[in-house]
């Protein structure tokens, strides 16, 4: 490299190494801010306590993986994260913003940021595959040509290019949870939620949901949450990792030898505390026997 | 939560839901097709309905008073009684009355239904106000066509009285018409498209609250609907009363 190159090169490495003030949100966030951090964070519905002072952080490019009963937090905290509940006490900032006290009007550049899987879809059941995909452009003007063109990419991504013109009710559980994904990640957020996206759902269907979250997390650099009981989505999500080969097709593979994935890490939910946290590694040996029965799905005592 | 505060409760949400719908139409954006949607359904579907409703109420009006009417020697009165009664009252209540059972039920179960399939959320998700696209087209729609269809309404009603009055009391078609002409006042017809104003904000906001609201799943929305019918129906009847009595302190409107 030429002198000038190595001095501009060092710049460029010493600007990314910079710490950044985490009280200031940023329009550009670097790596080194969270995409999204829970501080303390308190929910009570009627007396009883979903979420009691749960603190993690999702670093950027990393997804995390949320385990837990049913019933135990895990879809409220994704709804916390949108602005669609407010808590009790405690903070939020997505990269690096505080949106805990954020009114509807202050969330809605927010929301342009992430993208959210609904549990069963959610889609608008009087609209089209292609007005649920195109929604968010449709509602921001967006010209036509460039509309149809994000909205087939879009489909293509998830590989379902000929549903375009059905009707929701004319599709199956998987394929309305894959357009559901379609529409969320139209403007390609930063931030993607998962809640629940394989509940119900066949083993084969399941596994080609988590391998569109694999291809954003490796191939995008999006950062994630993903909501779930189902451990098979644990062991693909945090030991597979997607890549792409000279014809351009996506493949999957293994951690093993050649490296370990480092980002994605499981977080346990109980009655609203976290008990767990950690790689997957360390969960299937964890010493706690909670942790353990509702890994290997044995009822508890 | 005895029942005052939840009543109390209930009025505030309902509150800031139209505060929330009518700053959407000031700030923007405004769905200007969907409301004009919604008037098409509301307004031109509800035609039927309503036109049939004063028809017979026109009808069953002329049939009841006539015979009373005659005893006193005052039947050539006739088109006045039910064209004061309609106009007034009947026209806009009744109106009210079927459009709350139409729209307000069908309001309450599409709001209702997209709250319990997390559509609701998806929408505010994906950065949509649901106040500024579902509620204020409706409520729009609502408080413009409610007025045009008891007009219409009204007509019809004359019109089925005039039709009994000579049938089936062979009075005159001219003396009918003569005295409804007579009974008509301006302040009447003022008064009664005020009316309609109040009624269609009310089943409005009655039916988009209810629905939004729904909790319970498919149960909940059947609850949502009845509760919005039932309580925009006696909303209606009992703001009926209030109206009436302000509009004649403030048209002075005299006696019939």
């Amino acid at each position: 490299m030429q002198s000038s190159e190595t001095a501009e090169y060092k710049a460029d490495i010493e600007e990314e190494l910079e710490p950044t003030a985490l009280e200031d949100p940023v329009d550009e966030p670097d790596r080194i801010m969270p995409a999204i951090e829970f501080r303390d964070v308190h929910l009570s519905f009627d007396d009883k306590k979903i979420l009691d002072g749960v603190s993690f952080v999702v670093r950027r490019g990393e997804t995390k993986v949320i385990l837990g009963r049913s019933g135990g937090g895990k879809s409220t905290a994704i709804r916390l994260i949108l602005g669609l509940l407010k808590a009790d006490s405690g903070q939020i900032l997505i990269d690096g913003e505080d949106i805990t006290d954020y009114t509807e009007e202050e969330m809605i550049p927010v929301r342009q940021k992430i993208g959210m899987v609904f549990q069963e879809g959610a889609l608008f059941d009087s609209l089209s595959v292609y007005d649920n995909v195109a929604y968010r452009l449709h509602e921001s003007g967006v010209d036509e040509d460039e509309v149809e063109r994000e909205v087939r990419r879009m489909l293509s991504f998830v590989d379902l290019e000929d549903a375009i013109d059905k009707m929701p009710d004319e599709l199956s559980g998987g394929m309305r949870r894959r357009v559901g994904i379609a529409r969320a990640l139209v403007g390609d957020p930063a931030i993607v939620l998962f809640d629940e996206p394989t509940a119900g759902l066949d083993p084969p269907t399941a596994r080609t949901i988590c391998e569109l979250a694999i291809k954003l997390r490796d191939l995008q650099d999006v950062s994630s949450i993903f909501v779930t009981h189902e451990m098979n989505n644990v062991g693909y999500l945090s030991s597979e990792y997607a890549t792409v080969n000279e014809d351009g097709q996506v493949l999957f593979e293994k951690e093993g030898e050649k490296l370990c994935l480092i980002n994605t890490e499981v977080i346990m939910l109980r009655d609203g505390q976290i008990i767990f946290s950690g790689s997957d590694e360390r969960l299937r040996h964890s010493p706690d026997e909670y942790v353990q029965r509702f890994i290997n799905g044995k009822q508890e005592n | 939560m005895n029942p005052l505060t939840k009543f109390l409760l209930e009025l505030q949400e309902i509150s800031i839901l139209i505060w929330r719908s009518v700053g959407g139409l000031v700030r923007g954006p405004r769905y200007f097709v969907e409301t004009i949607r919604q008037m098409d359904l509301i307004g031109v579907g509800s035609l039927p309905i309503v036109l049939l409703t004063g028809f017979f109420t026109g009808g069953v009006l002329v049939l009841q008073t006539f015979p009373t009417l005659e005893y006193y020697s005052i039947q050539n009165e006739t088109g006045r009684s039910v064209a004061t009664s309609l106009i007034r009252e009947l026209g806009p209540v009744l109106s009210a009355l079927m459009v709350s059972g139409r729209i307000g039920s069908a309001i309450s179960a599409e709001l209702g239904s997209m709250v319990v399939s997390q559509q609701i959320d998806a929408m505010r998700a994906l950065g949509t106000d649901p106040n500024r696209k579902l509620v204020a087209p409706r409520m729009l729609a609502l408080i413009f066509m409610l007025p045009l269809l008891t007009v219409a309404a009204d007509i019809f009603g004359i019109i089925g009285g005039g039709v009994v009055a000579s049938l089936l009391y062979n009075q005159e078609a001219s003396v009918f018409i003569q005295s409804v002409r007579s009974g008509i006042t301006t302040e009447d017809i003022i008064g009664g498209i005020i009316k309609p104003l109040f009624f269609g904000l009310i089943i409005g906001s009655v039916g988009c609250h209810k629905g939004l609201s729904t909790t319970g799943g498919t149960a909940g929305v059947g609850r949502s609907v009845t509760n919005a019918v039932v309580i925009s129906s006696i909303w209606v009847i009992i703001f009926d009363f209030f109206l009436s009595k302000a509009l004649q302190v403030i048209l002075d409107i005299g006696p019939m």
